[in-house]
């Protein structure tokens, strides 16, 4: 059997999803996307907005959508903490892809840092539900 | 007459069984609510943990954050104090224990010349302090007994823009801190600025004694995530807060709710007595004035005293 490690995802009101995974992807701020395997040197990094993968030790993959937080990883665990992160099934789609359309709306006559950050929220979302090339034609 | 006076002991007998009837609902549902309260406390658990746990680690990594938050003020003029209770009241002395620490803080603090302002949560705290003259900041209500983690996040940025911009040199936490079901206490935290020893105080566990970090990656540098994360850490602690008042408040307002019941019951079992004595003493009267009056008519045979009472109660 392949190595496992405990992952954690954990938001302020509860904790999202803990079990045994074989690997995580997520984004950190200014260093992009980043796997981490079982045995991976302790690690701290603060996400941005993204679409985080967790492989389970069956080799399902849990698709969450996770908006900022920070990712510790010391031992054989990796722990997700996020004040907002939502699991793929919680995601309400069509009001992201409304979302992203609403906020790319804004970017279009101005700058904005709340549009810019919804978008990316928006992304990260649709990201985690199937992607966003699968959305133009979804609706 | 006597007569009456049943009557309106009758009355006020409805009108406390129907208080008792509301009493013990609101009992029945802050008890459920009790329940829900401390498993939302048990949840918010994790998060708070570990993100104590991070910030050990960035402080132990060295991160020399030039993060404001963590720089205390050499000088302490002005306090902010978040004084949390709830929206209602019915709930014993839940709110006036609360305001009563605060208060007495304020007091104290100015007499020695400091300055101070309350950053009220919850009705009953704004309207106690507005009242009494005293400085109110920021206000917040109507989730005192049902907060999320965006209600601590409203109030935490609140705070700390104050703290940064230097309209307030220090934020200091009150409120009600949920023991157990029988069990709570009002209590004072410091939470602006963030010091070596509020970060290990925190709301639960001191600091391990190891205090040796593991080489840790950063990315991007210590510093930079310690001031990403600074600000989360504080909402997480105002966020356990405004749950461990809640869950008090529940656990008050039961308690509160349950005596009251118990009075209601107490006072409906008195006035019962009172009215039934009433009501016999008047009876005793009729039959008294019956028999007055007939001895009267001039001590006539049994017969006819039979036949008189027999058309008394036929009219």
């Amino acid at each position: 059997m392949a190595a496992t490690m405990q992952v954690e995802v954990v938001s302020p009101e509860r904790v999202l999803f803990s079990g045994e995974a074989t690997q995580v992807v997520t984004r950190t701020l200014g260093g992009g996307e980043i796997a981490f395997l079982p045995g991976h040197a302790p690690f701290l990094g603060a996400l941005v907005e993204s679409h985080t993968r967790v492989t389970l030790a069956d080799g399902q993959v849990l698709d969450l959508a996770v908006h900022g937080g920070f990712v510790q990883v010391s031992g054989t665990t990796v722990s997700i903490l996020s004040d907002q992160a939502e699991l793929a099934d919680q995601i309400d789609r069509p009001r992201a892809l409304r979302a992203k359309e609403r906020a790319e709306d804004t970017l279009r006559r101005e700058h904005d840092a709340e549009a810019a950050a919804a978008l990316a929220r928006a992304h990260a979302r649709l990201n985690a539900t199937g992607g966003i090339g699968a959305a133009a034609g979804a609706h | 007459m006597a007569g009456g006076q049943e009557r309106i002991l009758r009355g006020r007998i409805r009108s406390v069984q129907a208080t008792k009837k509301i009493t013990r609902a609101m009992e029945l549902i802050a008890a459920s609510r009790i329940v829900k309260a401390q498993q939302r406390v048990a949840a918010a658990v994790p998060y708070s943990e570990q993100i104590t746990e991070v910030v050990k680690d960035l402080a132990a990594a060295g991160g020399a954050s030039q993060s404001p938050l963590l720089a205390g003020r050499d000088v302490v003029k002005t306090t902010a104090y978040v004084v949390i209770t709830a929206d209602r009241g019915l709930c014993g002395g839940y709110n006036a224990g609360v305001q009563r620490a605060a208060e007495g803080e304020i007091k104290a603090g100015v007499l020695k010349g400091a300055d101070y302002t309350v950053i009220a949560v919850g009705r009953k705290a704004e309207g106690y302090f507005r009242f009494r003259g005293y400085t109110v900041g920021a206000t917040y209500a109507g989730f005192s007994d049902n907060p999320s983690y965006a209600h601590a996040k409203e109030i935490g940025q609140h705070v700390m823009d104050l703290y940064v911009r230097g309209e307030v040199d220090r934020v200091e936490l009150v409120y009600t801190r949920f023991i157990s079901a029988g069990s709570q206490e009002v209590v004072q935290r410091p939470l602006v600025p963030l010091d070596r020893a509020t970060v290990a105080g925190g709301d639960g566990k001191g600091v391990d004694a190891s205090g040796v970090a593991a080489d840790f990656e950063f990315e991007p540098d210590p510093a930079t995530i310690l001031d990403t994360l600074l600000p989360r850490y504080v909402e997480a602690r105002i966020y356990a807060a405004l749950l461990n008042a809640a869950a008090s408040e529940h656990a008050f307002r039961q308690r509160a709710m349950k005596s009251a019941t118990d009075n209601a019951e107490e006072l409906i079992k008195n006035l019962s007595r009172i009215m039934n004595r009433a009501r016999q003493d008047s009876i005793t009267t009729e039959i008294m004035e019956i028999v007055g009056g007939a001895e009267a008519l001039g001590g006539e045979t049994k017969k006819v005293r039979l036949v008189d009472v027999a058309y008394e109660s036929s009219n």
